[in-house]
């Protein structure tokens, strides 16, 4: 930028202009279309597939990025999703509303459980700002103890993902056995308020899905911010040749951890909104199937683009509400046909299909528009 | 790390142990009772060009990997300016001012040659560094010398996958010269070369050499002539003859294990 006398390299902008485009798509979309195409309750559906969105927006950088294939984001995702059901928990189980159980004050699921004092553990989820910092802190920690351990000693690929399936079976095995503190296999129902604010109306619904939406768009920058800095190239560079990238200096399991730690926090973010619009949570989000579910949006969408991974997550979610309405035992064969589909046929998923087909489409359109490039948008939009 | 061992070194007791800038002393290693590299022993000096050849499975490229870390020796030391490199992790090593070139071309096929050569500039190696790293006028500026050392500025912005075998390797080993290492290793860098790019090798070898020592393995005599200070012939593991080019193509040891094969 200083000097002009290298115009050969470009600066390295933020976002291209194409990406710029595909931004302004997913905020008009989300913000703008759905919310006045949709009812409430459909609204609400959409609020809850884009809190899987940010589990997928975290194995793009985990894994289409970074080489990483985690098949246990459920349990970051439930993580989250269960620190903030620990708070609305305590909030929905206040002496008066639980003055008929033997022990009033403590969650429903503890009295059936015959415990008769809250845990220790539960009780700093008495506050709201400990419990925001929890949901980003304790998975990323989390992330970190199993990332370190690993990448330390160099398990990576088909190992590393063994494992992950592995926690995410251990994880909800834990749940489900000890109900008395986590609500076992129903898990924890019954969420009412979120600091006095009721969350179950339709009027709270809708300002959580902006909320969500918003989170999410912050999310995508943030894994923006990191693909376009040299960390997102380093990323790129050990999943194409560690070796080269260790004996360039950098230490290889710090960087891999680093990208596990992220897709841990995002996934724990879209866990926390889970909770919030959909009012419970429970092992069902924490074990293997869901992790592997989550695994296929990000392949659908496209491993390697952000903007990807939420389109890939809406698309096969309507899939699955449409199908699973209609035929419900067909549709887990639907979805490992699609994933087989995807992976033989296009590996880079829907943006692949839209980097080669799409785009450069657009961009001769758009530029073929140059003069009147108030018209280029509507284009930009089919 | 191990300054305190320089000075030691120094005054060390054997008069005939001078300031080397790698000293490599009976490094074995066994894999599985099979002893691919057998008390190996050499010592390299500051600006020189060592060529190591020897047959195929003679324990070359082991011995390459022992020093950059990428292999654990079973015994023996390598001390690197005073420094014993056999218990430092391998970035580390890179730390202390080894780099290593591999035999294929080893570079990142989805980057442009300019993100190559930036990946290798020796700023924002940690984690953190690497996210506020800022590509400013110094990076770029050693990236275009480099660049044009390597024949590749035209090239800059070209994804690395559509380069040449030949330019291919000419990137590594610029990404090698913008980390600056004072020991250079080189694992057959005109391997698969055209003639022409042979040559050119041979001159950006001889440009680069100042300041620092070069220890290569290559297979073409012609080539190893051209910038060789000194050989070392390793053969099933050993050392079996050292020193001049002339020298050691006289070595009957030499002509045997090379005729015999």
């Amino acid at each position: 930028m200083t000097r002009s006398k290298t115009p050969v390299v470009n600066d390295n902008p933020f976002m291209k202009p194409m990406e710029w485009v595909s931004l302004a798509l997913l905020v008009g979309v989300i913000f703008v279309l759905l919310p006045m195409l949709l009812d409430a309750f459909r609204l609400n559906l959409v609020g809850k597939y884009l809190t899987y969105s940010f589990v997928a927006l975290g194995l793009v950088i985990c894994w289409g990025f970074g080489g990483i294939l985690s098949l246990g984001q459920g349990v970051f995702f439930g993580l989250g999703g269960y620190l903030m059901a620990m708070y609305l928990k305590l909030e929905a189980s206040s002496v008066e509303n639980t003055k008929i159980q033997s022990t009033p004050g403590i969650p429903d699921f503890m009295d059936w459980n015959q415990i008769t004092a809250l845990p220790w553990f539960w009780k700093p989820f008495e506050s709201l700002p400990f419990t925001l910092l929890a949901v980003l802190v304790v998975p990323a920690l989390f992330a970190f103890v199993i990332g370190t351990a690993m990448f330390r000693r160099r398990v990576g690929g088909t190992y590393f993902a063994i494992i992950t399936q592995a926690i995410a079976a251990i994880l909800t095995i834990l749940i489900v056995g000890q109900q008395g503190y986590t609500g076992g296999i129903n898990g924890i129902t019954d969420l009412r308020t979120l600091h006095g604010w009721d969350i179950r109306t339709d009027s709270a619904h809708n300002i959580l899905y902006f909320v969500n939406a918003g989170l999410l768009v912050a999310c995508i920058l943030f894994a923006q911010m990191v693909k376009k800095s040299k960390l997102g190239r380093i990323l790129l560079a050990m999943r194409d040749k560690e070796d080269r990238v260790r004996f360039s200096g950098y230490q290889v399991a710090s960087f891999k951890t680093f990208a596990f730690c992220l897709a841990a926090v995002f996934a724990a973010i879209g866990g926390a909104m889970f909770t919030l619009q959909v009012g419970f949570m429970s092992p069902s989000f924490v074990g293997i199937v869901p992790s592997i579910e989550m695994v296929i949006y990000a392949a659908v969408g496209g491993r390697l683009s952000l903007f990807g991974a939420v389109w890939g997550t809406l698309l096969v979610n309507w899939a699955k509400t449409s199908f699973s309405e209609s035929f419900p035992e067909l549709w887990l064969f639907g979805l490992g046909g699609l994933f087989i589909l995807v992976v033989l046929a296009f590996p880079n998923g829907l943006a692949g299909i839209y980097r080669t087909h799409v785009e450069p489409r657009l961009t001769r359109r758009v530029k073929a528009l140059e003069p009147a490039p108030a018209v280029a948008l509507p284009h930009a939009a089919e | 790390m191990n300054a305190a061992l320089l000075p030691s070194h120094r005054i060390g007791a054997d008069p005939a142990e001078k300031d080397f800038l790698l000293a490599v002393e009976s490094l074995t290693v066994s894999f599985d009772g099979f002893k691919a590299v057998n008390d190996v022993s050499f010592y390299v000096d500051p600006n020189e060009i060592r060529v190591i050849i020897g047959p195929n499975g003679a324990g070359k490229t082991t011995v390459l990997d022992l020093i950059c870390g990428r292999t654990r020796a079973s015994s023996g030391s390598i001390k690197y300016k005073g420094q014993e490199l056999t218990r430092l992790s391998e970035s580390a090593i890179v730390l202390a001012g080894v780099g290593r070139k591999f035999q294929t071309p080893s570079i990142y096929d989805d980057l442009t040659v300019f993100e190559n050569l930036e990946i290798s500039y020796p700023r924002g190696r940690s984690v953190f560094g690497a996210l506020t790293f800022k590509r400013d006028a110094q990076v770029r500026d050693r990236i275009e010398e480099v660049a044009s050392m390597i024949f590749l500025k035209d090239q800059l912005l070209e994804r690395a996958e559509f380069l040449s075998h030949g330019q291919k390797q000419w990137l590594e080993i610029g990404m090698l010269l913008i980390q600056d290492p004072e020991l250079l290793m080189l694992d057959e860098p005109v391997a698969g070369m055209s003639v022409g790019e042979r040559v050119k090798t041979a001159e950006l070898l001889n440009e680069i050499i100042k300041g620092r020592s070069v220890l290569v393995i290559e297979h073409d005599m012609k080539f190893v002539e051209d910038i060789a200070h000194r050989v070392t012939v390793l053969h099933q593991g050993k050392v079996l003859s050292e020193g001049s080019m002339e020298r050691v193509k006289n070595d009957p040891k030499v002509i045997e294990v090379y005729l015999g094969h």
